[in-house]
């Protein structure tokens, strides 16, 4: 009854799209998988080249001041990174860190001008929040295969796969920033005579920020759960550790590193919201 | 000369504008519009023209369209249909660009509920129409400064909106709107959200700002007290549509129609209405100029049996009557000072219908109106009556 038709090839249908966006395009990703890959190994050979003890120190000082000259993150970031370094995984979270970085920077500057796009256009909204909700529920582990089709192995598609994955909160809070301004906030700013781009930078931007800081927070912290999940595809970093522990049942090493990518996480995530707050007063 | 002039405009909110607009013509009414076509009326064929210097009051209960049609003016919400003239130039016909060049440079807006940037401190919003210009950093922060120590916050440029009072947001409201230096000032129940002494002061200030500036004001408002006491002429609105146009008077003494005279009934005329109300400019002369000789001929002129008198700087001196300057002609006395009356009746600008009535009713002359010592108006008896009374058959006559 339910064989009327054959199965139907979607299967086949993506292999061969993806083949074919690899064919056409690898003059594009060829270049980036090569550059791309060598400017972040340069960017994480730098970070791992500083001496810990400084980078431990600098990131005291920048928590003691986003979080308003208390001295809880600041002790936090000592005691958690220092114990990282005691556990012999520096270099590895300098990696994860660069990783993260670099996905989220991306993140944001393509996600916060589709957000804006998305605020003024009800056209635009309509295509793109369907595209957001299919890239969100997809399970993260189905972008690591074309990324690997693209870029092939090592960070590059890791930080493809990451942008994919965590972007679309950025791109929604940007939208949904835009769209609470007050409607008479808006007016004051046309009747003043603003054109298009000063309405949006002197008014609606400035007005958004902390609802779009709360996107960005959103999109750092997929994109550190990404980068872990992309040492499957050759990432380097924390993850690979927590992945090869997995393989050979080690526990303990298992476990440390992933205490290793909470500290971490913890880190950014109170450095983006305290940034956030700051903003806003 | 008229700074805006409005023929014909209407405002239809929906898709079926076409359609609403041909039952207009037919005379349908809002609600029937919007059974049969799904849009609501805003505003249905306003005209009128506001001349420079006044203080245009538009008026009406909520949802009477004030707020679309001040938004039509410069052009925040697009016109269905009719015409926006500000300096010959049709607003609802041209460009983007000069579009934003009248908004800039020609009308500005103060908000009923401020709307300040609540990310820029003071000074920053008084700037914000001349950043929005282009204007150097240095000379916008003097304007805007200016602006701001006109209204009385001069201390106050290094705060944040949230930090001040409703009152004196509004302020900042006012000299954002100021600092550009518009001909018209666009008021949408700039005063509704204070609470009542506050929006009282500031009533008055803006009554005095309007003094030496002499600003075009179209100020809406829901409230007849608020119309009554800084409008020179007020239109009413009722569904859309401008029922009635003329002084607060007019208003008052001939409502147009049962809704005009409803809105008017609910106000005790003698609570709200005060001496600055019904006053009139009165004809003076000059004792440092004049002797009984001219005294006589400007009565004579005007109809009036007696005639006030002042110096130079409009400091009330007295009265003379037609009877003592003309028999100080005859004994050829040139001083006035020999004829001149000095139990004036002299009420303030504030004194209420109520107690003018009591010092009108013994005196055989109009009372004064004074403040320090100078002399603003003068009241007739006849303007006290037909306000008190408030119905059609007492003529305001002009002293
Ligand atoms: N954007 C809009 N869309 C649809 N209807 C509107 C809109 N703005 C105002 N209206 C309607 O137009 C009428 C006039 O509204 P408004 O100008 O705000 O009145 P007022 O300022 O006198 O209270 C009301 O019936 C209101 O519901
Ligand atoms: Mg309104």
């Amino acid at each position: 009854m339910l064989d009327f038709i054959a199965k139907i090839p979607i299967a086949e249908f993506i292999e061969w799209l993806t083949d074919q966006i690899t064919d056409t395009f690898s003059f594009l990703f060829n270049p980036i998988k090569n550059q791309f890959g060598d400017f972040m190994e340069w960017v994480a050979d730098s970070l791992s080249a500083i001496p810990p003890i400084i980078v431990i120190i600098i990131v005291a000082a920048l928590a003691f001041w986003v979080s308003g000259k208390k001295f809880g993150l600041a002790a936090f970031s000592i005691v958690g990174l220092w114990l990282i370094y005691n556990q012999g995984f520096w270099e590895e979270l300098m990696f994860t860190l660069t990783l993260v970085i670099i996905s989220s920077v991306l993140s944001v500057i393509i996600g916060v001008p589709f957000g804006i796009l998305m605020s003024k256009s009800k056209t635009a909204e309509n295509i793109i929040t369907p595209i957001l909700d299919f890239m969100q529920t997809m399970p993260a582990f189905v972008y690591l295969i074309p990324a690997v089709a693209f870029f092939s192995i090592g960070m590059v598609p890791g930080v493809f796969a990451s942008l994919i994955f965590a972007t679309p909160p950025t791109v929604r809070f940007t939208n949904l920033g835009i769209r609470q301004v007050s409607k008479e906030l808006v007016e004051a700013s046309e009747a003043f005579g603003s054109t298009g781009s000063q309405k949006l930078f002197k008014v609606e931007l400035p007005m958004a920020k902390s609802t779009i800081m709360a996107g960005i927070n959103q999109t750092v912290m997929l994109s550190l759960s990404m980068v872990v999940i992309a040492s499957m595809i050759g990432a380097p970093g924390l993850g690979r550790e927590v992945l090869s522990a997995l393989q050979r049942a080690q526990v303990g090493t298992g476990f440390v590193a992933g205490i290793g990518i909470v500290i971490l996480a913890i880190i950014i995530d109170r450095f983006t919201q305290n940034l956030n707050t700051k903003n806003a007063n | 000369m008229s700074v805006i002039k409005v023929e014909g405009l209407s405002k239809v909110f929906g898709k079926n504008t076409k359609e609403a607009l041909k039952l207009l013509d037919q005379g349908k009414s809002k609600e029937e519009i919007l059974k049969e076509t799904g849009c609501t009326v805003g505003v249905n064929r306003a005209s009128f023209e506001v001349e420079a210097g006044e203080v245009f009051v538009i008026m009406g209960l909520s949802g009477s369209g004030k707020s679309t049609l001040v938004r039509l003016l410069n052009r925040l919400i697009e016109p269905t249909e009719g015409s926006v003239f500000v300096d010959q130039e049709d607003l609802a016909k041209v460009d983007k660009n000069i579009l934003r060049r009248v908004r800039r440079e020609k009308m500005s807006m103060v908000f009923q509920k401020f709307a300040l940037f609540p990310h820029r401190s003071i000074l920053e919003n008084a700037e914000f129409g001349l950043e929005i210009q282009g204007i150097e950093k240095e000379e916008r922060s003097k304007k805007a400064k200016e602006s701001l120590d006109l209204v009385g916050l001069g201390d106050y440029i290094h705060q944040y909106p949230e930090q001040l009072s409703g009152g004196m947001q509004q302020r900042v409201g006012l000299a954002r709107a100021l600092a550009n230096d518009p001909d018209v000032l666009l008021m949408d129940e700039a005063f509704s959200a204070l609470d009542p002494l506050i929006r009282k002061d500031m009533q008055d200030e803006l009554l005095d700002l309007q003094e030496s500036m002499q600003k075009t004001i179209i100020f809406i408002t829901h409230d007849l007290d608020e119309a009554l006491r800084i409008g020179d002429r007020i239109a009413l609105m009722k569904d859309g549509k401008i029922v009635q146009i003329g002084s607060p008077e007019e208003i008052l003494v001939n409502p147009a129609n049962e809704y005009v005279e409803r809105f008017v009934q609910d106000v005790d005329r003698s609570k709200v209405l005060t001496a600055e109300h019904i006053m009139k400019r009165p004809a003076t002369i000059n004792i440092e100029k004049h002797g009984p000789r001219v005294a006589l001929e400007i009565m004579k002129e005007e109809g009036l049996s007696s005639i006030y008198v002042t110096d130079s700087k409009r400091n009330l001196k007295g009265y003379v009557t037609a009877d003592d300057a003309s028999e100080a002609r005859k004994n050829e006395i040139r001083d006035l000072n020999k004829i001149l009356k000095t139990d004036v009746p002299t009420v303030t600008k504030d004194t209420s219908m109520h107690d003018i009535f009591e010092v009108i009713h013994n005196s055989p002359v109009p009372i004064a109106v004074v403040e320090d010592g100078k002399l603003l108006g003068i009241i007739v008896r006849g303007a006290v009556i037909a306000a008190l009374v408030g119905e059609g058959e007492v003529k305001i006559d002009n002293a």
